[in-house]
């Protein structure tokens, strides 16, 4: 099967790749028998079962955070084993441990759009310095509606969330420069702006005049990783799909990906595939900051949300931002280039060395190579085929390094080993291609199950890549696990390619689209993980430390329960005077000073989820009872022996009832260990 | 005595300064679900431990077999230690200075006292939290009892207790052995002035 897939290749690709959009299915069934999946075997390395082995007890080499795609979380699997660590949530609500569910976190969701409690997150990025990812923090985007993330890799959670505006599906994002002095964020869909911050009321037919594309370029604080808009290129109405940023030479450059050129507001299937070309564009991030800086951004209203978590009360607050600044590239000439790139490219990737400019065009049958130096030359020779909204267009050839022939059918994504090769994702032929940097040429080949979209290198995308392994991340699995009726789930699978040959290692089913992957290894994040947090530096304001301070007050229609959580109680566990109707608020502090001892918490008949608190922090569930009774609540976290024990009673009365507020734990003087030894 | 003799025994009476900069002793705990060991360090003037949280994590663990929860308030000698401590400095630098031998030995055999009254203090309290157990707790075993080892190590239900002296107790080690040493050496100084007395 393989020999005639690519004697077809060979032959003609574009044949070929009709033959493989047609006729996957096809041919994958051929030879699947009622049980396990086809071509089970094929590349799997004979010793890969010891290569990805992490004994019991054993740590894995790299962290690897796996977006979620359509579940807006992020998953972290440790490599090589495979093994899932931790799912974070960034733009999903979470009920597992209360995040968009509890009083502190609900505002990390708000949105100028209200609470969206929901996003589709493509591109996890980790922070870097000096070129290298560094452990420190994760951006991620949101797609949907357009935000991007800030993930603590100390806390393993969501610290901030900016929402982009202006933008409409904020794929093209995020892009961290050299050392986060812009993390960049481009629209997929180009929207008609009102230039009031929000899109303007006008007529589909009227895409060519009226739609508009904007680069965000959101500021992050060196220490801190805070998170500011700083300024927006408002750029023609194409489609902007990925983007990477230059290196060495090239650093002062971010590079996008654009389909859709043809500006076509509707069947973009088709519509979007009608040039022959679409463009890469090319920007110069530092002289557009300096454009920014020296005046030529225009200000136009806008209306944003920006949440932070604050780190010492664990509550989220959100700003709203109303204006935003914005350059127009007809005004910042050598600002904005455009290459023309093959129709519909996907992944724009610069090699180490900051020269290249690899460019995965999904539909086209080579893949090009720009050259950093010759576009310098270019620019300096004026090399121009005319312009769009006053962005100089290059000629192809002027600009052209060299073109990758018959790599495979659908490039989508390449990233480097350091050592001279890329290797490119082929989403139509399922398999990975190693080529070398040097004189373009094929050198291997490995089938990946099925349609692979992204694919990554631990730092593969960053001046030092580390090329031990790759991670091809599959959007069809079909029959390569047990069946799980029609939703299946999709899959990585981890490949060595420290060798000439890529050696299959191991495949593992993930945690909803694994879209886009980063790593980095164990060491330069393991040593910060935070194992708790600090009881005495707790500001949220109703917290409380000490068993003694536990408090139930009135405050009209709210009633405040104060409590604690403690191996194996809560104080109080006894509550009564509270009423039908009423809002009762339940903050809850972990008072534990141990690591790995969260205690959950779950309240009977709650119509938002539970809440883990971790040691030291305060969480707030809040709940309306409809229904006089006593109602039982618990700690929802397996915390010690007598777990199943630490539990408590609420008791509504009626509407108006005098039943006063009263609470208590125990009976007698008891041994508590929470009153007698916190501070 | 001669004036090393003076300036030995001062090193032996600041060595019990180590008090105040090293815990006494050690009570680590290990057991399955803490591989990373609990540690409980008993020093001069407070009861703490590895992290800020270990006496709390003691306390949590011990209620569930009905221990009394431990925390400095409830021990008085942590408050006279210190000053006892003092005065075996201060008394320690004026015998030096005094350079009489009678007073070194007398200092000595006080400061073997004082440190055996108070391993002995210690283990006192090691018994009665051991042993006075709640009769409310969640886990009783009949017939057990949970008196930590005062020295080397003992299975305590899934804890592995090993209990060692530590810095400050090494402080009070070293300032007896430095003053028996001063009392040793300075015996020919006597000697030769008891000749030149019989001489005369």
């Amino acid at each position: 099967m393989k020999s005639i897939f690519t004697t077809l290749k060979k032959a003609a690709p574009a044949a070929a790749f009709t033959l493989a959009m047609a006729g996957g299915a096809a041919l994958q069934s051929c030879s699947s028998g009622p049980g396990e999946g086809s071509a089970t075997a094929a590349g799997v390395a004979s010793d890969a079962a010891q290569a990805v082995y992490v004994a019991p007890g054993k740590h894995d080499e790299y962290y690897s955070f796996l977006s979620g795609g359509f579940n807006g979380q992020m998953s972290v699997y440790g490599l090589p084993s495979g093994r899932l660590l931790k799912i974070m949530p960034v733009f999903t609500q979470h009920a597992e441990n209360g995040y968009g569910y509890s009083e502190e976190s609900k505002a990390m969701l708000m949105t100028s759009h209200g609470f969206v409690p929901w996003d589709d997150l493509h591109h996890p990025k980790l922070s870097r310095t000096n070129g290298m990812t560094d452990g420190r923090w994760l951006f991620a985007n949101g797609n949907n509606t357009p935000r991007v993330a800030r993930v603590d890799l100390s806390t393993f959670e969501t610290v901030e969330i900016m929402e982009i505006p202006n933008s409409a599906g904020n794929h093209c994002s995020p892009y961290p420069t050299d050392n986060n002095e812009y993390v960049i964020a481009g629209t997929r869909f180009s929207v008609p702006l009102d230039m009031k911050g929000g899109t303007a009321d006008v007529s589909m037919d009227e895409y060519k005049d009226k739609f508009r594309g904007s680069i965000s370029f959101i500021k992050v604080d060196p220490e801190k990783g805070d998170m500011d808009l700083d300024f927006q290129i408002l750029v023609p109405g194409f489609d902007y799909d990925l983007a990477n940023g230059g290196k060495g030479p090239s650093s002062d450059w971010v590079f996008f990906t654009t389909y859709n050129t043809e500006r076509s507001g509707t069947l973009k299937e088709l519509g979007a595939s009608q040039n022959d070309r679409d463009y890469l564009a090319a920007v110069n991030w530092k002289l557009a900051a300096k454009y920014a800086a020296e005046g030529k951004a225009k200000e136009m209203p806008a209306y944003y949300y920006h949440n932070k978590m604050d780190k010492d009360s664990h509550i989220a607050k959100s700003t709203i931002k109303k204006s935003v600044r914005y350059l127009l590239p007809e005004d910042c000439p050598g600002m904005m280039y455009l290459i023309p790139a093959p129709k519909s490219p996907h992944g724009i990737d610069v090699d180490p060395s900051g020269e290249h400019m690899v460019v995965s065009g999904k539909l086209a049958a080579t893949i090009p190579v720009f050259s950093f130096s010759k576009m310098q030359d270019a620019i300096k020779n004026k090399e121009f085929d005319g312009e769009i909204n006053g962005i100089p267009v290059f000629k192809y050839e002027s600009v052209l390094k060299a073109e990758v022939k018959e790599p495979g059918l659908g490039p989508l994504h390449t990233e480097f080993d350091g050592k001279g090769n890329a290797y490119t994702s082929m989403f139509v032929s399922s398999e990975i291609v190693k080529w070398k940097l040097s004189d373009f040429t094929v050198v291997d080949r490995m089938p990946v199950y099925y349609s692979v979209g992204h694919l990554m290198i631990p730092g593969g995308d960053t001046h030092t890549p580390d090329g031990k392994y790759l991670v091809a991340m599959n959007k069809i699995t079909k029959d390569r696990y047990l069946p799980t009726g029609p939703e299946l789930s999709h899959s990585a699978q981890l490949i060595d390619i420290s060798g000439e040959k890529m050696r299959m290692l191991l495949d593992f089913p993930t945690v909803a689209e694994p879209h886009y992957a980063q790593a980095i290894k164990a060491e330069k994040v393991a040593p910060n993980s935070v194992k708790f947090y600090d009881l005495a530096k707790n500001k949220h304001p109703h917290a409380v430390k000490k068993e003694a301070d536990a408090s139930v007050t009135r405050e009209g229609n709210v009633v405040r329960v104060k409590m604690t959580a403690i191996r194996s109680h809560m104080t109080p566990d006894n509550i009564e005077g509270v009423q039908v109707g009423d809002t009762v608020l339940f903050h809850v502090t972990n008072l534990e000073q141990d690591w790995d001892v969260p205690h959950g918490f779950a309240v009977m008949g709650a119509n938002n989820a539970e809440t883990l608190i971790m040691p030291g922090a305060t969480q707030t569930l809040k709940w309306v009872p409809k229904k006089e009774g006593v109602y039982p609540f618990y700690c929802t976290d397996f915390c010690s022996a007598l777990h199943q024990e630490m539990q408590g009673y609420i008791r509504v009365s009626p509407k108006g009832s005098k039943t006063p507020i009263a609470f208590s734990t125990g009976k007698k003087k008891q041994n508590i260990p929470g009153t007698a030894s916190a501070k | 005595m001669k004036a090393y003799h003076k300036v030995l025994m001062m090193i032996a009476s600041l060595s019990l300064g180590l008090l105040f900069l090293f815990p006494m002793w050690k009570i680590y705990l290990k057991a399955p679900q803490y591989p990373e060991g609990l540690e409980m360090h008993i020093w001069v003037n407070k009861i703490a431990g590895d992290t800020e949280g270990a006496i709390q994590n003691f306390n949590i663990l011990n209620h569930y077999i009905g221990m009394e929860p431990i925390h400095a308030d409830s021990f008085a000698e942590l408050k006279i230690m210190p000053y006892i401590v003092i005065f075996f400095m201060v008394t320690g630098i004026v015998v030096a200075l005094l350079g009489k031998r009678k007073l070194v030995l007398s200092w000595t055999v006080l400061l073997m006292i004082g440190g055996a009254v108070g391993i002995a203090d210690f283990y006192l309290w090691l018994v009665k939290f051991g042993t006075n157990l709640d009769p409310t707790a969640p886990i009783k075993v009949p017939g057990m009892t949970y008196v930590p080892p005062l020295f080397g190590n003992k299975t305590l239900l899934n804890f592995e207790a090993l209990s060692l002296p530590a810095w400050g107790s090494f402080g009070i080690f070293l300032a007896i052995l430095l003053a028996a040493l001063v009392y040793f050496f300075s015996r020919n100084t006597v000697q030769a002035k008891a000749t030149k007395k019989v001489l005369a």
